[in-house]
Parts: C-alpha cells; sequence; structure tokens
C-alpha cells in the first residue's frame, strides 16, 4: 500500500484506495465493479451538506488525553473545540480519570488571509505549551490557511527547536476529500508518524481502535479469557500508551473504515498483524473475528471454548426474538464500515434489507482486497438494492417513500428524525457496540422490537409536520442529480 | 490578526445559518465545504423544519478550490429552488469562496426572476463571527429583499434582539419581548421562531419604529433600516430580566413611543404585584440560604452579561464581582457598554472584562476572592472552574451542555422569576 511516515500530508481515500460518494445500483454490481476495477464514482450536481474531514481527524486525536490541539482556521473550523471539551470531561470521568486535553483555535481573520499569521500561529504554539504543559501538540490546518499556503510544516519545525514533545502538523483542509473519514486516515497518520515508538519487547496487548469505548469493561474481561488486554484507541488513551502499541500482538477495530490506516500502517511498518475479518457484529461477525483474532495470536482454542459456552447461552434466545422480526423490511444508511456488516446482521435475524445506503465506499482495502463485509455478503448470496450517498438525505427520502420500509437504521446525528417524520420507525446505531457480540445482538434484536412496536411517538409527529421536500422530487428517481456513468 | 482562542465561545460569520433557520421556511444555501453546516449546528433545537443536515452545500472540492465553484452554486441553487419548499433561499458564503474569488453575487442575481426570493449574505469565517454573520443575513434581507414604505401601520413595532441559537433562549426571549410590547397598546413584529416568517418579513417597512433589545448586536441594522427604510429606532441595550428592569424598559419603550403614562404604570403596577407575592414567599430563602455568597460573575456574551448583572444587583440586591464579556464586542460599542455595567443602583460599578480568552476569564476568576461560594453563571467551560471553588453553577451562554431549553426564557417578570428558579435550584442542593 505504501503508508509513508516522512511526509505529514496522507493521500485522500479517493486517490490513495479509489472510495467514492456517489453510486446507485445493486450491491452484487457495486462489488463486481469493484473486483474488475471499473467502478467510477458519480458527482451530484445538487447535494446537502455532509462532514468536514477535520471533524473525524481531531475528534479522534483530541480524544487521547492531555494532548493540545491548535487548529488553525477561522473560529468557525475549531468550534469543534466545544464539544471536545464536554467529550473529554464527560469521557474521563466515566472512565475515573482525568484529561486535561486542550482544543484551541486560532481566529483567523481577513488580514492573515492576505500577510499571513505564521508569527502568531509561532506563539500560540509556544503560549499553549507554557499553559498547559501538554504531552504532545498537533497543528491543525484549514481550508483557509491550506488555500493562502501557511507553512504549518515549517513553523511546527520550528517550534520543534523549543520544545521537547511531540509536535505534529495535521492536514486536514475540508476540501481535500468528500470522504470525512480520510479524516480517520489523517489522525492515525499523526499518531503512527509522530508517536508510535519501534517495539522494545512484545506484550500480550490487542490494540482495539474504537469511538467512545462503551464496552470497555464487558472487552476486557471477555480477553482474560485469551490472556490478552486490549488497548482501547482513541478515547481517554495516553501518549505513553500510544508510544507502545507498535508492542501489541495484533490490532482491530470496531469498525474497518475508522480502524483500516492504523492497522495497516502498524502492520507495514511494525509487523503488527490486522485483524482483517468481518466486524464483529451479529452472530457470524463475531464468531469470524474472534477466530481471527485466535488464529494471528495463537488461542484458538480458547477461543473455540469460549465461543461454545456463549453459544449456548444466546443461540436459543437469539433464535427466539428472531420469530417476531422475520418478514420486517429495513432500509439502512451508514458508514461502509458499518452498512454491509449490519446488513449482514438484519439479515442473520430475518430482516429483509431492501436498499441499503453507504455513506462512501472503498473500492478496496489498503492492502488491496475488496472489503470483508461485502465479500461476505456476495458468497452468501446476499443481494439487495444499494447506493453510495455522502448522507444525501434527500435520496434517503425519497427512498423511503417509495420503498416504504418497517424500519430505517441510521449511524450519523440529524438523521433518523428524517425518517420518523417520514412516518418510519427508525433505530439509531451510534454506540459502535450496539450489535458487538452475542449479547448486544440480542440487544439489537429487542430494540428494533421495541421501536416497531410502539410507533406513537413518529406517528404523532409525522401526523402534525409536513416535510421539506417537493412532491416534485419524490417523483423523481433517485439517481436524477448524480452526473457520469449513471446506471 | 489571529489569537488564541482558547475555551470558545463564539462560531464563526458563516455561523448565520443559523440566524436564517430561525426564520420559518428560509433555508440557508452554502456555498463552503461539505462539513461547514454540521460543525456549526448544534443539538439544541436545530431539527426542525429544516435541519443542517439538509441545507443544499455546494461541498466545495480541489477542483473547485482551483476552477471556481460558480458552476457548482448555479446547479445548487437552481436544484434546491426544485427539491426544497421554502419561503426564501438565503446563499451564505464561507471561506474557500471568497478566498478564490467566486462572483458570488453574479450567480446569485441569476435568480433574481424566480418564484422565490434568492438573496445573498457574505459569511466567509474569516469576516468574522457568528454574530457579524446574524447582521450579514439581516442586512441582506434589508438590502436585497426590502424596499421603503409610504404607508405605515399604526402602532407596528419591529423587534430585533440577539443571535437565535447562540443564545438558548432566542425563542422564548423574543416571544416575551412581543407580548410585554403587546401590552403596551402596540403591534409586535418579529421574523424568528413560530409562526412567524416571510409574511413578517415583508411587514418590516410598514412599522412605525425598530426596537432594538441588545447592547450591540443590530446596531448596524437598525441604523441601515433608518437610512434605507426611513424607520425610527429605539435602542435599548439592556435585556430586561425581573421586576426591576423590565418596568424600566416598558417606560422607555412607551416613552418612545408616546403610550400614555398612566397605562405604562398601570401595567408595571399588576405585573409588580405578582412579582413581588412570589418574591415575598421565597424571600426566607434568598436571605437565608447557608451556601451561597453574594458575590457572582457572569461569563457571557454582552446581552447576557449586562442583562443578568442588572438583574442580579438592581432587583436580587446581589454584588458584582468581575463580569466577563466573551462576544468579541467590536471596539467601538466596548465604552458604552462599560457605562451600562457602571449604571447600577447605590452607585454600585461593575468591572467588566472583554475578553476572549477563556484561560484568562478562568485565571481572573480564581485569583478573585468572593468572600464566600461565588455563583457563576457562564458556559459549561466554567463548570470545572466552578466546581473548583465550590460555587453555584449555571450553564446560560454558549457552549450549553447542562441545561435543555425548548422554549423557555429569562425575559420580562417571568423571564426574572425562571431565572431565580434555575438559580436557587442548584443552591438548595447544597447545605453548610
Amino acid at each position: 500500500m505504501g503508508i509513508n511516515l516522512d511526509s505529514s500530508n496522507v493521500a485522500t481515500r479517493e486517490n490513495r484506495i479509489g472510495s467514492i460518494t456517489g453510486y446507485i445500483g445493486s450491491l452484487s454490481d457495486l462489488a463486481n465493479q469493484s473486483n474488475c476495477g471499473t467502478l467510477k464514482g458519480c458527482s451530484r450536481c445538487f447535494s446537502q451538506s455532509s462532514t468536514c474531514l477535520s471533524s473525524c481527524a481531531l475528534g479522534q486525536l483530541s480524544a487521547i488525553r492531555d494532548i493540545a490541539i491548535i487548529h488553525h482556521g477561522p473560529s468557525g473550523c475549531s468550534v469543534a473545540s466545544a464539544n471536545a471539551y464536554y467529550l473529554d470531561k464527560v469521557m474521563a470521568k466515566k472512565r475515573g480519570v482525568t484529561n486535561g486535553t486542550v482544543y484551541v483555535g486560532t481566529d483567523v481573520n481577513e488580514k492573515d488571509t492576505i500577510f499571513g499569521s505564521a508569527e502568531s500561529l509561532k506563539n500560540i504554539i509556544l503560549e499553549v505549551n507554557r499553559r498547559y504543559s501538554p504531552k504532545a501538540i498537533f497543528v491543525a490546518s484549514s481550508c483557509t490557511t491550506g488555500i493562502i499556503g501557511e507553512d504549518i510544516d515549517s513553523i511546527v519545525d520550528e517550534v520543534k527547536r523549543e520544545i521537547n514533545i511531540p509536535i505534529v502538523a495535521v492536514h486536514c483542509e475540508g476540501f481535500k476529500s468528500r470522504i470525512w473519514a480520510t479524516g480517520f486516515d489523517i489522525s492515525d497518520h499523526a499518531v503512527l508518524s509522530s508517536i508510535v515508538k519501534p517495539p522494545k519487547q512484545k506484550r500480550n496487548t490487542i490494540n482495539f481502535k474504537n469511538f467512545y469505548e462503551s464496552a470497555r469493561p464487558e472487552i476486557i474481561e471477555m480477553f482474560k479469557n485469551f490472556d490478552l488486554k486490549p488497548i482501547f484507541l482513541y478515547c481517554n488513551s495516553t501518549v505513553e500508551e500510544l508510544e507502545h502499541i507498535s508492542e501489541s500482538l495484533a490490532t482491530t477495530c470496531i469498525c474497518g473504515t475508522l480502524g483500516n490506516y492504523l492497522g495497516n500502517g502498524l502492520e507495514e511498518k511494525y509487523g503488527v498483524p490486522y485483524i482483517r475479518s468481518i466486524n464483529p457484529l451479529g452472530i457470524a461477525g463475531f464468531e469470524a473475528w474472534l477466530r481471527e483474532i485466535g488464529r494471528v495470536t495463537d488461542r484458538t482454542e480458547a477461543v473455540e471454548q469460549y465461543i461454545a459456552k456463549q453459544r449456548e447461552k444466546y443461540i436459543p434466545q437469539i433464535e427466539e426474538v428472531k420469530k417476531e422480526l422475520k418478514g420486517l423490511k429495513a432500509v439502512l444508511g451508514m458508514g461502509p464500515g458499518y452498512t454491509f456488516e449490519v446488513s449482514r446482521v438484519l439479515n442473520e435475524l430475518g430482516i429483509e434489507v431492501v436498499w441499503a445506503l453507504a455513506w462512501h465506499y472503498d473500492r478496496k482495502y489498503e492492502n488491496g482486497d475488496v472489503p470483508p463485509s461485502m465479500e461476505y455478503l456476495l458468497e452468501n448470496d446476499i443481494d439487495f438494492e444499494a447506493s453510495v450517498a455522502d448522507q444525501q438525505n434527500y435520496e434517503v427520502m425519497n427512498i423511503l417513500n417509495k420503498y416504504k420500509p418497517d424500519l430505517y437504521l441510521s449511524r450519523h446525528p440529524g438523521s433518523t428524525v428524517w425518517a420518523i417524520k417520514n412516518g418510519t420507525p427508525a433505530v439509531y446505531v451510534a454506540d459502535e457496540y450496539m450489535i458487538f457480540g452475542y449479547e448486544h445482538t440480542l440487544e439489537f434484536a429487542h430494540s428494533i422490537l421495541d421501536s416497531i412496536h410502539n410507533r406513537s411517538f413518529e406517528k404523532n409527529l409525522a401526523r402534525r409536520v409536513k416535510l421539506p421536500y417537493t412532491d416534485w422530487w419524490y417523483k423523481q428517481d433517485v439517481d436524477s442529480f448524480l452526473e457520469e456513468g449513471k446506471k | 490578526m489571529a489569537k488564541l482562542l482558547d475555551k470558545q465561545r463564539y462560531k464563526c460569520a458563516l455561523g448565520a445559518m443559523q440566524t436564517v433557520q430561525a426564520i420559518s421556511r428560509a433555508i440557508p444555501i452554502l456555498h463552503s465545504g461539505p462539513g461547514c453546516a454540521q460543525k456549526l449546528s448544534d443539538s439544541i433545537g436545530s431539527s426542525g423544519y429544516f435541519s443542517p443536515n439538509i441545507f443544499p452545500c455546494t461541498s466545495i472540492n480541489e477542483k473547485d478550490v482551483v476552477f471556481g465553484g460558480a458552476k457548482k452554486l448555479n446547479s445548487t441553487i437552481e436544484n434546491a429552488l426544485k427539491v426544497i419548499d421554502a419561503d426564501l433561499y438565503v446563499v451564505l458564503t464561507g471561506c474557500i469562496p471568497e478566498i478564490v474569488g467566486d462572483d458570488t453575487d453574479e450567480v446569485v442575481s441569476r435568480f433574481a426572476d424566480s418564484d422565490k426570493p434568492v438573496i445573498y449574505a457574505s459569511t466567509a469565517g474569516f469576516k468574522g463571527n457568528n454574530y457579524k454573520g446574524h447582521e450579514q443575513v439581516i442586512d441582506a434581507i434589508i438590502d436585497q429583499y426590502l424596499e421603503k414604505s409610504d404607508e405605515k401601520e399604526k402602532g407596528l413595532v419591529n423587534i430585533w434582539a440577539d443571535v437565535p441559537y447562540q443564545d438558548l433562549f432566542w425563542l422564548g426571549n423574543i416571544r416575551e419581548l412581543e407580548n410585554l410590547i403587546k401590552e403596551l397598546g402596540l403591534i409586535p413584529n418579529t421574523i424568528f421562531g413560530y409562526d412567524r416568517g416571510i409574511e413578517n418579513i415583508k411587514k418590516i417597512p410598514k412599522a412605525e419604529f425598530n426596537l432594538l433589545v441588545s447592547p450591540w448586536v443590530s446596531v448596524t441594522n437598525v441604523k441601515k433600516m433608518e437610512r434605507k427604510l426611513g424607520i425610527p429606532y429605539l435602542h435599548y441595550p439592556t435585556l430586561p430580566i425581573g421586576a426591576y428592569e423590565t418596568s424600566k424598559f416598558l417606560r422607555e419603550v412607551g416613552k418612545f413611543a408616546g403610550v400614555d403614562e398612566e397605562k405604562v404604570e398601570d401595567i408595571i403596577n399588576k405585573h409588580e404585584n405578582y412579582y413581588y407575592y412570589l418574591i415575598e414567599r421565597y424571600a426566607d430563602m434568598f436571605l437565608e440560604t447557608r451556601v451561597m455568597a453574594k458575590q457572582f460573575s457572569v461569563v457571557a456574551d454582552a446581552q447576557y452579561a449586562l442583562g443578568i448583572t442588572k438583574f442580579l444587583v438592581n432587583d436580587l440586591g446581589l454584588a458584582p464581582a468581575k463580569q466577563f464579556v466573551v462576544d468579541d464586542t467590536p471596539k467601538k460599542f466596548q465604552e458604552e457598554i462599560r457605562k451600562e455595567f457602571e449604571n447600577l443602583n447605590y452607585g454600585l460599578k461593575a468591572e467588566v472584562s472583554f475578553e476572549t480568552d477563556g484561560y484568562k476569564i478562568h485565571e481572573d476568576i480564581r485569583n478573585h476572592d468572593y468572600h464566600g461560594y461565588p455563583l457563576i453563571l457562564g458556559s459549561y467551560y466554567e463548570k470545572e472552574v466552578a466546581e473548583e471553588l465550590f460555587g453555584h453553577y449555571l450553564n446560560i451562554s454558549w457552549p450549553v451542555q447542562d441545561k435543555v431549553v425548548l422554549d423557555d426564557f429569562y425575559v420580562g417578570y417571568t423571564g426574572g422569576i425562571r431565572l431565580i428558579e434555575d438559580i436557587y435550584s442548584v443552591a438548595v442542593q447544597r447545605w453548610n
């Protein structure tokens, strides 16, 4: 793949792994085209707002404890600092630790866009260091500072002479990529290139890339069965912890989109195996994932024992609840790290996926393979209509209106509300562990039942509100605004 | 010049998309990067008829940076008009088109004859914060949509207050201001929130005067309306909270509008009687709290810093420590606002600091002797420092994580009671 840790710049997902944001067709067509290399993404002549890659990049980094983020741009770019402050405080409190991370902006103004602000930035870095003595400093660019050519690399090099901690330039101009997940790669790149140290000794740890570590206690307990200790990244990570992730036995992640770059980077640079199975969601996913960890870390026997015990406990319960789910039709919209995984779980539970939207699609992973979740669906003859749309809500609403599913599942803030205004029950699959393992798969099945059994809320609301889309739009084909390569 | 924004308390000018969103059935069309809208929104009632994730957006990419985004803007506006059912489309520019020099004005002018109005406000993030952006949007409405009216509607008053969504209580506040104005026998006209919108915008030129209730935000707007639409204005800098300040407010507005003095006093009496009925019943609690010192600090925009300081001093008899105005108030307004902080009952003066650096604010709070456990009203950032000082803390300014407000308000007589309820709901949780 070629992760170049000598440059502070990361190539975008579009350029690196052929990712796209515009496609409408079927899952099998999408996969076949990916396989034979003919897949070309479409652009749109009308789009609704989506997400900035800097939110993903700096959202990840700002979760690390006791570091500083300096977001060099106008105040709108660094506005994410307010939420980062909140998250850092509540996540640390939940863990019983403290987090002194600071995320500051530089309030770049019109004059700076003309004369540059290298000197101000330098002073801000020094002042932040003086105030907070962080363990590492990440200096991030924005669209504005990127376009005017502010050379943050040189500024970082300059202050490195004065400050003896890792200081990292993070290039996260929002216009660089329509795929916000490129931001995850950017954060991983910053960590890999500036924090992670070469291994000194192997440890019985496994790197676990996730978002908010909600299942942390139970996963620690589970891995005790295999004499493995998970290191959860990056929420509540310390710089010291990150320095040593090259010493782990393997890297795994709860979401392929999130963990792909770090996993491959650690494997390529330090030989830490990256677990490339389907993800631990649902029964098939959990088992395939655990077995792969067992294989890679040489713990197959213990893993099989664990699986057998857990199956005994949960499979009958899951079979029971499946009876009630059978025949339901669902539409889902999520990042690709979840869409094709959750589709599999829905299928497993007897729910028919009528349309799956992925917010983007990676044609291949860093190692050149088609994503395992896709491979699994194809091998098992699971096919449905599919589209790739970077959270284009008007397309989702068009689909919901045409297909009238029993259920809409989504993972991004502000998305489920539109389904319920359409009168469609919605399940917000926000917690990344919501379908993890047997227990949470069972819980997930029950939450679906709870959501469809009482439809009062969406019915009451839908009765009273008008939707913002015109009748004209509902009569159009979903792909009306896609340009080039319509199916 | 770039400056250290430590514990940032405002957004950039493009945050004015929330001002547009507060106008029912008006939708912003963003000529910006793909994620600006998401960044600039928060989950405080922004999932309405339109929500930020459905705002049309040109989602500028690398190619547009090099070759310009005018074509994309054109198709985005054209199709927004077809797909989205709105009354008013407001094109807002982010940083990129303004740096690379897209002629947004020209593209928008192509839609001058469309069925629905399409207007444009320049809101590049580097041009200022969302208080500024708010003014830009109102300016755009004045310049591009409104025309002078020779016909005036008797008693019609346009009311302008602070920035929707940035102000947690914007909806409740503006409704309560309307109620107060109505009681004076006038006809309030506002453009924000439920059941207001394009029809109210159309009525603006017919008003007899503009009433601006804000220390500085929108002063340029009402001046522009005076010049362009011939509408005189009354600038009332203090957000009236509680009986003392609200009665003062009613007298001044009544006087300006030529309302019979006796009528004004009757209204005031009616309200104050009920207000002090409530206060009388709870006065023991206020006086005999064993945990709260008399001194307080407010960390908020000019509106709440001033409004709450006046309320706590002139109404509740507390003592002002240093107050912090964090909205990057333009220099030319600072002196006037400072004078208002120094114009308190019994000759009391509140020291005020116009400061956007949260670190310095917290240092000041830590270094001040509040003679006991202080009362700190501020943003979520003040929670920790208040806890450190065993203080009482209320989250009243952005960012907000500690309070959910649907249509609650702090304005007027009732608003003062609500603020008291909130403060003492915190205080009663402790005992010394």
